[in-house]
């Protein structure tokens, strides 16, 4: 028996008569990498931010990493990861001062904080660029700090939204290799993205259309369900019919 | 406790590698009390004038000399006739005329009624009234020392004392405004823009994600800004008391912590504007529209309260410079204590908790 991380039952978000989303239910166990897909507006990043604490459900249950989304929040943000499009460095601190900051406000000790600043920069070959400002980074190396950053204190989950947003192909594959590292030391990660080769990497997938879940499994059993190739034409099947769009 | 110290020092990390901000946070001060103090000033001095002598005897030199040595006028030139005065406002040389009659030391001495007429070039009102107010001083004085010596027994002599600025110095009235003037532009613009670049950065959601509490983010954006700003006040003070020559009468702990309840005051603004906006330009036009205008327009800084139409007069009530501005001009320059501006401070603690109350409410609704 797996054992779930993430468990959803009916989890609704109501803005006035609006329901972004809509009766989600879900489990996401641990060590998993899970694709959380959809079109722009299809209610994505709403459920992302009830699953981050940052948004209290209009009705439904769920637990994150054990912990109840309405009561035990500060104890879900602790146990959690988050990284978003932005990237969401310092830009005008360098490398260092970055892990630093991130480390100390998850209540690192300093210690902790200058071992694991020490072991990432070697991790990722940040070195020479320990000391220099964010803003002179490559995009896809600030990615990767950045995810590393969103792990350092080590949470059971990851959120990473669109993580991979605006960057080439090689990179992207490296970002994703970083991912799987994580995942096999237990992380489970939490992904949304609008690349259906990254959906292919998942080990399940969810798609949300208008709000809610309308398929959720492996790509090879979506594949198979959908008669499709590949993901995208499957993704495609689906999302068309949406009624709400950005 | 931790946490705060972290963030706090890498809140300092992001002003004093910014340059720009750098720049204004603490060259602001300086420039603006060198403009207000030199160049931007209501004072008359050495304005050039135009005298038309037609007695040239002994009375009327010396009145001329006076006039002459006093550091309101500089005697452009002198003429002889009505043309040339007229010549001189045309050409905008001389901003007065001074017309003395035939025979005046005569008919001074003996006659008691003797007259000299004053012309103004009154397209510039206030410099005109001003010019003439001080040119009848000087005749008066004139006057007083010729009839030293013939006395005349009766007459009133109206005594002048001004009021805790003696002088008539134009600083004592705009240190306190600019100290307003700035510490409403660091704390509420700065703070502001701040905490939108952390919302336009994404920083702002990978903090609200992470344990540190939204109350303690508000926090330690407010903290630097508050210790920058009487950073600021320090050195208004400095160069006003070194500078200007403009001694601070009254308290300096006390008129440090009406700055600092200001401070608070502004922040919570800043705080405010931050919440309701999400760009930094949006942010930094409403702090500059929406409260320096204000600021300038209504604290009575730039311009008398009392002359104002009734309804604006109510509307200053709810600037909270206005009352700083008052706070501070009692204990700089009248040395008042608490017991004189109990009123005004308490009126800014009022409006600074309702301003804490909305921007932090604010602040959290926008996270549920």
């Amino acid at each position: 028996m797996k054992e779930a991380v993430i468990k959803t039952e009916n989890l609704t978000k109501r803005f006035g008569d609006f329901i972004a989303t809509n009766a989600l239910t879900l489990e996401v166990y641990t060590g998993e990498i899970f694709g959380f897909l959809g079109a722009n507006g299809a209610g994505k990043t709403t459920a992302m931010r009830m699953l981050c604490g940052l948004s209290i459900p209009s009705s439904g249950n769920a637990t994150i990493a054990g912990y109840d989304v309405y009561r035990e929040t500060e104890r879900i943000k602790k146990n959690i990861g988050y990284m978003s499009q932005k990237f969401s460095l310092y830009e005008d601190l360098t490398v260092l001062e970055n892990i630093r900051f991130f480390g100390g406000i998850y209540g690192l000790s300093d210690d902790e904080i200058a071992r694991k600043s020490d072991a990432l920069i070697t991790q990722l070959g940040l070195q020479n660029e320990a000391k220099k400002l964010v803003s002179g980074l490559p995009l896809g190396w600030k990615q990767k700090l950045s995810f590393s950053v969103a792990v350092l204190h080590q949470p059971k989950i990851v959120f990473l939204d669109e993580p991979t947003g605006g960057v080439d192909p090689v990179t992207r594959r490296q970002f994703w290799n970083l991912i799987y590292d994580a995942a096999e030391k237990g992380v489970t990660v939490f992904v949304t993205t609008h690349y259906m080769d990254e959906a292919e990497y998942c080990n399940r997938v969810s798609i949300m259309v208008d709000g809610k879940i309308e398929a959720l499994d492996t790509p090879h059993n979506l594949k198979k369900k959908f008669n499709a190739f590949s993901m995208d034409e499957v993704f495609y099947q689906l999302a068309r019919g949406a009624q709400r769009a950005e | 406790m931790k946490q705060l110290r972290i963030f706090i020092r890498k809140e300092f990390a992001h002003v004093l590698r910014d340059r720009k901000t750098l720049l204004i946070l603490f060259g602001m001060p300086v420039v603006q009390i060198l403009i207000f103090g030199f160049a931007l000033t209501n004072e008359v001095k050495n304005s050039k004038i135009l005298v038309v002598d037609h007695a040239r005897d002994i009375a009327s030199q010396q009145l001329v000399a006076q006039i002459e040595a006093s550091r309101y006028f500089e005697i452009e030139k002198t003429a002889w006739n009505q043309q040339q005065i007229e010549r001189g406002f045309h050409e905008g040389q001389i901003k007065m005329a001074i017309v003395i009659p035939v025979n005046f030391g005569q008919e001074l001495m003996h006659q008691n009624d003797v007259q000299v007429q004053l012309i103004a070039d009154a397209s510039d009102p206030n410099l005109a009234t001003t010019l003439i107010n001080y040119a009848s001083s000087v005749i008066q004085d004139y006057q007083l020392q010729v009839n030293e010596t013939t006395k005349i027994p009766y007459r009133i002599i109206p005594e002048t004392r001004m009021l805790y600025n003696p002088q008539l110095k134009g600083a004592h009235n705009f240190v306190p405004g600019v100290m307003a003037l700035v510490l409403m532009l660091v704390c509420v613009m700065m703070t502001a823009v701040s905490i939108v670049k952390e919302k336009e950065a994404g920083t702002m959601e990978i903090l609200l994600v992470s344990p540190f509490k939204p109350i303690l983010v508000i926090l330690s954006k407010a903290i630097p800004y508050l210790l920058l700003s009487l950073v600021n006040v320090t050195s208004i003070l400095l160069l006003s008391v070194f500078l200007l020559d403009l001694p601070v009468h009254g308290s300096i702990v006390l008129l440090f912590a009406e700055s600092t309840l200001f401070i608070i005051t502004c922040l919570s603004l800043g705080i405010f504007i931050s919440v309701k906006t999400d760009s930094q330009q949006t942010a930094m036009l409403i702090s500059l529209m929406g409260m320096l205008l204000p600021t300038i327009l209504f604290s009575g800084f730039m311009f008398p309260i009392e002359n104002m139409p009734v309804p604006l007069q109510i509307l200053t009530n709810i600037i909270p410079a206005k009352w700083y501005y008052i706070i501070v001009k009692s204990i700089m320059i009248k040395g008042l204590g608490i017991a004189s501006i109990w009123k005004e401070t308490l009126i800014l603690a009022g409006i600074t908790v309702f301003l804490l109350v909305i921007s932090i409410k604010s602040f959290k609704i926008r996270l549920a």
